[in-house]
């Protein structure tokens, strides 16, 4: 354990730049380049609203910011796993000849994609003043699901990139299964009706969802529930120790396989 | 003589070959139910053992896929050996594939410092240097351009200015002093010289004798992954003529 930490130190320098490399290529050679990181969530924020609002009559003048709340974690996850999952083999030629810990890959895909969705989260400020939600004394729970997104991206991270190795079938199956996980996620609908059908479980038992539901509740000022709030960090800190579990277990025989 | 730097311990290496070509579900559960699984079992190397000394230069001789490659990986760590230990004390500067760690997109500037992330040397250390690599390079205003515009020859430039900046304690060679142009070649040939004064323990893989017997002090023998002759210099290379005659 002393060795791990002691080679972790080592090897922040790298991970600081594996991180750095994968914002700076990311928006290179675009004209607003990071400025997109604000303007895209804006965007999409627009087409969802005028959708699931205009069109389906949803007066609700605080809409979008409920949108922008589910959107922004839910891409984090979305873009953060993706990204892990083919960080190995993205990497491949450096894996074949050089030794570093194989983790730093999916870790700092991870880590990148954070950075990116702390910096769009900008506009969901914006947005919110805009429309006059103005904080509150529950924003402080807020810090709650912006860790546990972080926590349950990197334990299915590793997952997923432990498996995406040996498997590249999962970078499609992915696709799809996010999909599911979208529309589990009441991002662009309210989840009153659904929760009080009987398919509420649907719901719960999204890990993503429960972290969503008590970012909007610190948002719009609400207490945290509680029942959500163990079930989403146990689930994430399961991921985490299974992820690495794997990962640790399964790494030296990548490059074999890349 | 000084003390010992590389200790390598009765190392083996299985590849398992059939198991490389299976990258789909599909395909997985296939083999699976076929009982296809765990066929083709491939040793790349069997239970090397040697040890080296501070100021030792080995050559490695062999013919193709005698496993010098799979060797010099195992030692730089970038394969775990499927039995057997390694031990080794100070840092290692493997100068296997010159730019394993170079992305394209990014400048030459850019790439410095991610390679010498890469190889494990510290930001300050990097920033200390950086002029002196960019200087052995002789890049000059290109530093600032984007990989992918480089000559290949301008990019293994850069790759070996970084990975010699550093005093490593092991020195890995693959066949690599043929690096750009004369003048330059020149230059590396010189650097790697320095080096070897400097008392760095090094593992050099060539295909030609004369430079082996130039370079080293040490050899070893390679065949289909077993250690065939190890010792000094002359009596292996001996054995090695003899042995290229018989075939």
């Amino acid at each position: 354990m002393k060795k791990q930490i002691e080679n972790f130190m080592r090897y922040q320098f790298l991970l600081g730049e594996l991180v750095k490399k994968g914002i700076k290529l990311k928006y290179r050679r675009s004209y607003l380049g990071i400025i997109w990181s604000l303007v895209e969530p804006l965007l999409e924020m627009i087409v969802l609203a005028i959708v699931f609002g205009t069109l389906f009559e949803n007066d609700d003048k605080t809409f979008p910011v409920y949108i922008l709340t589910g959107r922004l974690l839910y891409s984090f996850f979305s873009q953060g796993t993706k990204a892990s999952l083919t960080s190995i083999r993205r990497n491949a030629s450096m894996i074949k000849k050089v030794y570093v810990p194989k983790y730093l890959y999916p870790l700092s895909s991870v880590l990148f994609n954070y950075v990116i969705f702390l910096i769009s989260l900008i506009v969901l400020v914006a947005v919110a003043l805009v429309l006059g939600i103005y904080p509150t004394v529950y924003l402080v729970e807020a810090i709650v699901p912006l860790l546990l997104v972080l926590i349950l991206t990197f334990g299915c991270g590793m997952i997923l990139a432990t498996l995406g190795v040996f498997f590249r079938d999962l970078e499609y199956l992915w696709n799809v299964a996010l999909m599911l996980v979208m529309y589990t996620c009441a991002i662009f609908y309210y989840p009153d009706r659904l929760l009080d059908s009987g398919f509420d479980w649907i719901l719960k038992g999204n890990p993503l969802y429960c972290i969503i539901s008590m970012f909007r509740n610190a948002v719009f000022g609400r207490p945290l529930e509680m029942t959500t709030l163990i079930y989403a960090t146990v689930f994430s800190f399961a991921t985490v120790i299974v992820g690495l579990f794997i990962f640790h277990r399964q790494q030296d025989k990548f490059i074999l396989h890349i | 003589m000084g003390k010992e730097v590389l200790k390598v311990d009765n190392v083996s290496m299985k590849f398992n070959l059939s198991s490389e070509k299976v990258d789909s579900v599909k395909e997985y559960f296939i083999k699976l139910l076929k009982r296809e699984m765990e066929y083709d079992e491939f040793w790349a190397l069997q239970n090397i053992s040697f040890s080296l000394e501070k100021g030792d230069r080995l050559g490695i001789l062999g013919l193709n896929g005698a496993g010098k490659s799979t060797l010099l990986k195992v030692i730089a760590g970038v394969f775990k050996p499927t039995t057997g230990t390694i031990t080794r004390k100070g840092k290692i500067a493997p100068l296997l594939e010159l730019g394993a760690g170079f992305d394209m997109q990014y400048t030459g500037a850019e790439n410095i410092y991610l390679y010498g992330a890469v190889l494990g040397y510290r930001k300050d250390f990097i920033r200390s240097k950086y002029d002196e690599i960019v200087a052995f390079s002789d890049l000059g205003k290109f530093i600032n351009v984007p990989l992918k515009n480089y000559s290949s020859g301008m990019r293994s430039r850069l790759g070996f200015a970084i990975a010699t900046i550093m005093e490593p304690e092991i020195l890995i060679l693959d066949e690599v002093l043929s690096v750009g142009d004369a003048k330059f070649r020149k230059k590396s040939e010189k650097k790697i010289k320095d080096m070897f004064d400097k008392e760095v323990t090094v593992l050099f893989v060539s295909h030609s004798l004369e430079q082996v017997k130039r370079l080293c002090n040490k050899a070893m023998i390679l065949d289909h992954g077993q250690m065939k002759a190890f010792g000094d210099i002359d009596e292996v290379a001996e054995i090695y003529q003899k042995m290229i005659e018989e075939q």
